[in-house]
């Protein structure tokens, strides 16, 4: 008998999409190898797979969103096209300055749903104060594309707030950017507000798995969001958990600083309704993606007054420190709401349904 | 969810409650020798690893993973003919976990998906009722895996009629034996039994009764939030210390002495209690249900030919078997974490949302917690 492993061909699954464990090892293993030479050295290693590449003073970044249904609760795939891109910007320490929109429509589409999901794009440009300044479009045969997909790409450049922020770390730092190589053992972990509204809306739309939860989606630009925390300054690292979650990006973060991650289960905010959800599914919130929440690692004096500057912004009123970096134990460590201790793994891809 | 609900779990997750439990566990075990408490329910193993309550414990209390997981214990030749008619042309109906684990020649019936083979995954019986009546013109065989807590609704699909191209292979489990054979079984030592929630919420306390007087070891049946597991450990503690074993009900607010008579009846009118094959375990008398013959037209077994269901097939050196039987923890089995990982399952206890390989790996403990190996 065979030790392990099938003998079927590798394909591309779902699983690849789903921003953990596959989706790592696919771009880990297939994508960065071939792209590492030419052109300037970016100024954050690509190997850590920052949110915006940085060449020569300026961020750049790209981003392609499909989403169904088009429209949800809370946002549609125009507001989801600008924010993403906008925040994957911010959260290396650029200020946005434009983005693209490169448009992949399939035969049929009404053009009244173009215009509204274009009317949002333009709000969320507007919100953010980026221009929607070049773009593209193309049009497929029916049945070749499931309604639309949105590209954005978008440059930035360093915020004018960075350097005085980095300053109030009070210590050296690995980077001069934003990135999980400057966390160390104390520092404090910050999330902005609940998280797993933006993937339960979607699920409520979807009508899957009979969920009706009156939730939004929290789709929106955080650049204004960042701006507020940089003025208080501390702030050595920052993301946006999007696909897979809290958990992929606190494992991303243990992985690339080398060091260990605390969370205090019970001060993750949590909706009601995204918590029944969650219950119900057997799904882990801390595995479920979010559009327009921001995760802070901050140095530990600075914590508290980071904390305020962010409750005071309407979209940080929910705003916890939900943990710290610690050299005790290695990855993200969860204590539990009954006092207990587990790891918080990567995600691996989307939860099978359970049989019992 | 309502308010009502919202209450009960708030309090079965109570933090302080948590702690004093956790306090009296320490006490009552400070002067027991090594204790060895086995449940035998994938939840609760959900329960307790995503709790983080083994970490909680005395090291001298060890609380052991049984057979609780219906995909683990799923006969690997029941796989094999799944495989074998969806390769055929048959299409096979089962549950998502079903359909990834894999039996003797390592296919699963994904495998065969995608080697042209037929499948459709299903949430229940009844969904695969409603797809068989909708293409009549098709065969359909539905891989039944469970224990009496899904069994039941497909007795009463059964009983209610199937169209005339849909039949079953029972890979449906009783859970009660397999305890019992647990209880006797020399090279477990086992002190004594969480027993399951949801199984014993159909079959009831009184399942339980002929194998609790027959090796006398304390039982405590319990439900799924970490109090009801602190509070089980706790009780069963008492009552070693005490040194009067009872059959104990924690879970209350579900599980009855008599259990769903209704769901008793469906399942006694349809299936027969017979010595089946549990994967990893061994032939468990009474532990496996059958069709009964007068629904002989519903039974795949007899409609196919397919063979009576038996062995483990484990791949070489891997050690599923003793994972299941809860004899190691997964740390100890030379795959766990390398060639098999969620991602690239090898064997079954890693397929299973309830395999306990599965729920260990999603949590990441890599190491194990008993003391003395």
């Amino acid at each position: 008998m065979a030790e392990g492993g099938g003998a079927v061909e590798e394909k591309i699954t779902m699983m690849h999409g789903g921003g953990g464990v596959f989706m790592n090892m696919l771009i880990r293993g297939h994508i960065l190898p071939r792209f590492d030479a030419g052109g300037p050295e970016p100024e954050i290693p690509a190997e850590h797979m920052p949110d915006s590449a940085v060449i020569d003073g300026i961020a750049f970044t790209t981003d392609s969103y499909t989403v169904k249904p088009l429209f949800f609760p809370g946002g549609d795939i125009g507001r989801l096209s600008i924010s993403g891109t906008v925040n994957d910007l911010t959260v290396v320490g650029a200020e946005p300055l434009a983005v693209s929109c490169g448009l992949i429509v399939e035969e049929g589409l009404p053009i009244r749903t173009l215009d509204r999901i274009l009317e949002s794009m333009a709000e969320a440009a507007s919100e953010a104060g980026v221009r929607i300044a070049t773009g593209d479009l193309k049009v497929v045969e029916k049945g070749k594309l499931d309604e639309l997909i949105i590209n954005t790409s978008g440059i930035g450049v360093r915020s004018s707030l960075l350097d005085a922020n980095l300053e109030s770390a009070g210590r050296s730092l690995e980077s001069r950017w934003l990135t999980p190589l400057n966390i160390k053992p104390g520092d404090k972990i910050i999330v902005s507000g609940t998280i797993g509204d933006h993937a339960v809306a979607v699920m409520t739309a979807r009508e899957e798995m009979g969920i009706r939860a009156r939730v939004e989606s929290d789709a929106a630009p955080l650049n204004g969001l960042m701006r507020e925390a940089l003025k208080v300054g501390g702030v050595v690292a920052a993301k946006d958990p999007t696909r897979g979650g809290l958990a992929a990006l606190l494992n991303e973060w243990a992985e690339v600083s080398g060091v260990g991650i605390m969370v205090d289960e019970e001060r993750v905010p949590v909706s009601e309704q995204v918590r029944s959800a969650c219950d119900i599914l057997g799904i882990d919130p801390m595995d479920l993606a979010n559009e327009g929440k921001l995760v802070l690692a901050v140095a530990p004096h600075m914590a508290e007054e980071v904390l305020q500057s962010l409750r005071n912004h309407p979209l940080g009123k929910r705003a916890e420190i939900i943990g710290e970096a610690t050299k005790e134990y290695e990855g993200v460590v969860v204590r539990t709401g009954i006092g207990g201790l587990r790891y918080l793994p990567m995600p691996a891809g989307d939860p099978v349904p359970r049989i019992c | 969810m309502n308010d009502r609900m919202k209450e009960i779990l708030a309090r079965y997750r109570d933090r302080d409650l948590a702690s004093k439990l956790v306090k009296e566990i320490h006490r009552l075990a400070k002067d027991l020798p090594k204790v060895r408490i086995m449940h035998v329910c994938g939840t609760h193993e959900w329960t307790i690893t995503h709790w983080g309550i083994r970490w909680l414990l005395p090291e001298n209390v060890d609380v052991r993973a049984g057979p609780g997981c219906p995909v683990c214990v799923t006969p690997s030749s029941d796989i094999d003919d799944a495989v074998k008619l969806s390769l055929e042309g048959v299409k096979v109906l089962t549950y998502g976990d079903m359909s990834r684990a894999r039996g003797s020649r390592m296919l699963s019936l994904e495998d065969a998906r995608a080697l042209g083979g037929e499948l459709e995954v299903v949430y229940s019986f009844r969904d695969a009722v409603n797809i068989a009546r909708k293409n009549l013109g098709k065969e359909f065989v539905f891989l039944g895996a469970g224990f009496e807590t899904t069994a039941p609704l497909t007795a009463y699909e059964v009983l209610k009629g199937l169209p005339d191209n849909l039949s079953i292979i029972s890979s449906y489990r009783y859970v009660p034996p397999a305890v019992g054979l647990i209880s006797q079984a020399p090279d477990m030592r086992i002190d004594a039994f969480i027993n399951p929630g949801h199984a014993s919420t159909i079959s009831g306390m009184k399942a339980y009764k002929e194998f609790f007087e027959e090796h006398r070891k304390p039982m405590v049946f319990a439900g799924f939030e970490p109090i009801d597991v602190l509070l089980a450990i706790y009780l069963i503690l008492k009552q070693i210390k005490s040194g009067s074993p009872r059959m104990e009900n924690e879970y209350r607010r579900s599980v009855t002495w008599e259990g769903n008579t209704r769901a008793q009846m469906f399942l006694s009118k349809v299936f027969d209690l017979r010595d089946g094959y549990w994967r990893g375990v061994s032939v468990v008398p009474g532990g496996s249900m059958e069709v009964k013959e007068r629904f002989k037209e519903a039974d795949a077994r007899l409609r196919y030919g397919l063979r009576e269901p038996s062995g483990d097939d484990f791949p070489r050196r891997a050690r599923c078997a003793d994972v299941i039987k809860g004899k190691i923890d997964p740390p100890e089995c030379p795959f766990y974490m390398k060639e098999c990982t969620p991602a690239t399952p090898i064997g079954p206890t890693m397929v299973g949302a309830e395999g306990t390989c599965r729920i260990w790996a999603q949590h990441r403990v890599t190491r194990s917690v008993r003391a003395d190996g």
